[in-house]
C-alpha cells in the first residue's frame, strides 16, 4: 500500500491502485494473464473491475450495496438481509445462521447456506452480499489449502481472517458488501473474528451480524454465561436467531447450527424456525398452566 | 467517534484511548487496545476505522523494527518517528484517501524527556504539550488548556487525562466506557489501566 508510488492526478481515487496491478502483472505474463487470478499467498486474487477510468465510482454509482451507497438510484441491486451468530463458550464455540435472503421486499430464497465451510477445521458466516460472501470465503478457502501445501501445516484462524481482511480492504471503495465471521480451532484453541466490508477485523468472544443481530445481541447478551453446557449453549444459539427471525422481517426460514470443537466443526441442526415457533408457543402456554 | 489523549509531563507522555469499536448503531466490541507500541520507548494513538489504524500502526511499527535491524540497532528519535509517519502518510495520501488521526508520544534517552506529537489525516504535524483526537477534543482540550502546566509529574498526567474521561462520560452522546491509559517513559511502554482487558477475547 505505500510503495514505490507514481503521483498521479487523481489523488483521491484509490481504484487506480488495482488497475495499476493489474496493468503490471499483464505485462510480466506477457498479456495471457490477465484473466487469471494471482494465486500468492497474502495477496488477493485478482478481479475483474469494469474497464472504465474510475472503476471505484463506477460500482459506487451502478450497484447498490450495504455499505454506505444507499439502494436507490442504482441498476444493480444485492441480496442481503440476515441474522448470523457466533459465540465462544468453554466447550467450544457455536455458529448459528437464518437462511433467508431477499431482494428488496421479495424472499429470493429461503433455504440459503449461510455458514460456509472452508476446510474442516474452519468456518466462514455469510452476512451482505450473497454473491461477494462465497465468492471471497472460497477464494480464501483456495488461499488456506495454498498455505497448507506449502508449509505442512494448518493455517491458524488469525491468519486466515487476516488474508481475507486484507482482500477485503484492497477493494475498499468499489461497493463489496460483506459481514463475516471467521471461526475454527487451530494450536491456540477456540477462534473468533469478525471480518467486513470495510476492512474492519475484530477477535472477539461473541459476535452477530446482519439486519437481524440487534435482535440477537438482546437475547444473547442476557443469557449467555463462558460455562454453558454445549446443550445450553445450541439452545442459546438456536434462541437468539429464532428471536430474529420473529421480529426481524428479513430474517427467517431454517436455522443451520455448528459447534467448533478442537477435532473440526460439526453440524448439530437444520430446524426451520416456523417450526420453533409453535414449539416455543407450547412451551410458555406449559410454563404458564403449571 | 474514536477518542486518543495525550499530555506530556516531566520524564515521560501518557497516551489514552478509549477501546470501542462500533458500526451504525452496534458497539461491536469494547475491550480494543487503539494504542500500537512502535518502538520499545514509543507509542502510537490512532482515531480511524480500524482497517486503516491496524495497517499504518503495523506498517510503520514494522519499517521502525526493519530500521533497527539494518542499522546496527540504532533506534529512530521520537522526532524521526513523528517524521517518518508523517511522510509515509503524505505518500499514501497520493494514492486515496487515508484516515488516520494519530498521537505520537515517546521517550528519548538523550534528553531524557518525554514528547508528543500531534498528526492529522491530511499529514499535518505538529509537537504538541498536549493533545487530543475526535469528537473528545470539542470537550477535552479546554479542560488541558485549563490544567496543563510545565513539570507536570506523572500522577498529575494521569489526573488530566481521567478528568477529560469523566467530562465525555457526563456530557458527549456517544458511550465510550472503557479506556485504556499507557505511560512512556525511561521504563519503556507501560499500561497503566485499562477499562477492561484488551486480550480477553
Amino acid at each position: 500500500m505505500f510503495g514505490p508510488a507514481a503521483v498521479t492526478t487523481d489523488v483521491l481515487d484509490i481504484g487506480t491502485r488495482q488497475e495499476e496491478d493489474k496493468r503490471r502483472q499483464m505485462i510480466a505474463s506477457g498479456g495471457t494473464g490477465a484473466m487469471c487470478a494471482s494465486n500468492f499467498l497474502g495477496e488477493p486474487a485478482a478481479f475483474e473491475v469494469p474497464n472504465v477510468a474510475d472503476p471505484a465510482h463506477f460500482c459506487r454509482s451502478n450497484f447498490a450495496s450495504a455499505c454506505g451507497a444507499a439502494d436507490s438510484h442504482q441498476t444493480v441491486k444485492f441480496a442481503k438481509g440476515t441474522t448470523t451468530l457466533a459465540f465462544k463458550f468453554n466447550e467450544g464455540i457455536i455458529v448459528s445462521v437464518d437462511s433467508r435472503s431477499t431482494q428488496g421486499a421479495y424472499i429470493a430464497s429461503g433455504t440459503v447456506k449461510k455458514v460456509i465451510e472452508i476446510n474442516p477445521f474452519l468456518l466462514g458466516t455469510m452476512a451482505g452480499g450473497a454473491a461477494d460472501c462465497s465468492f471471497w470465503e472460497r477464494n480464501l478457502g483456495m488461499q488456506c489449502r495454498m498455505y497448507e501445501l506449502r508449509n505442512g501445516k494448518r493455517i491458524t484462524v488469525a491468519a486466515a481472517s487476516k488474508l481475507l481482511a486484507n482482500t477485503v480492504n484492497s477493494y475498499r471503495g468499489y461497493g463489496l458488501s460483506m459481514g463475516t465471521m471467521v471461526t475454527g480451532w487451530d494450536e491456540t484453541g477456540p477462534q473468533l473474528y469478525y471480518v467486513d466490508d470495510d476492512g474492519t477485523r475484530l477477535k472477539g468472544n461473541m459476535f452477530s451480524v446482519g439486519s437481524g443481530s440487534t435482535y440477537a445481541y438482546g437475547v444473547l447478551d442476557n443469557y449467555y454465561r463462558k460455562d454453558l453446557t454445549v446443550e445450553e449453549a445450541i439452545d442459546l444459539g438456536k434462541r437468539a436467531i429464532y428471536h430474529a427471525t420473529h421480529r426481524d422481517a428479513y430474517s427467517g426460514g431454517i436455522n443451520n447450527l455448528y459447534h467448533v470443537t478442537k477435532d473440526g466443526w460439526k453440524k448439530i441442526h437444520s430446524i426451520d424456525v416456523n417450526e420453533m415457533h409453535y414449539e416455543f408457543a407450547e412451551e410458555k402456554k406449559n410454563a404458564m398452566s403449571s | 467517534m474514536d477518542t486518543v489523549f495525550g499530555v506530556e509531563y516531566e520524564g515521560g507522555v501518557i497516551l489514552a484511548a478509549d477501546q470501542s469499536n462500533a458500526r451504525s448503531i452496534l458497539t461491536y466490541q469494547s475491550n480494543l487496545d487503539k494504542i500500537t507500541t512502535l518502538s520499545p520507548s514509543s507509542a502510537l494513538g490512532v482515531s480511524g476505522p480500524n482497517s486503516d489504524l491496524v495497517n499504518f500502526s503495523e506498517y510503520i511499527s514494522k519499517n521502525l523494527a526493519l530500521y533497527q535491524l539494518s542499522n546496527d540497532g540504532i533506534q529512530l528519535s521520537t522526532h524521526a518517528q513523528a517524521n517518518y509517519c508523517r511522510g509515509e502518510l503524505a505518500k499514501a495520501l497520493r494514492r486515496g484517501p487515508y484516515q488516520v488521526n494519530c498521537l505520537l508520544g515517546g521517550y528519548d534517552k538523550s534528553t531524557g524527556k518525554g514528547s508528543l506529537y500531534w498528526m492529522d489525516y491530511l499529514a499535518a504535524l505538529a509537537k504538541v504539550n498536549y493533545g487530543c483526537q475526535g469528537y473528545a477534543s470539542n470537550f477535552c482540550l479546554s479542560i488541558m488548556d485549563r490544567d496543563w502546566k510545565e513539570g507536570l509529574d506523572q500522577e498529575q498526567a494521569v489526573a488530566i487525562v481521567e478528568k477529560c474521561i469523566k467530562e465525555l462520560q457526563v456530557r458527549f452522546l456517544i458511550s465510550q466506557p472503557n479506556f485504556v491509559i499507557k505511560a512512556i517513559d525511561k521504563e519503556g511502554v507501560r499500561t497503566l489501566k485499562f477499562g477492561a482487558d484488551p486480550s480477553d477475547n
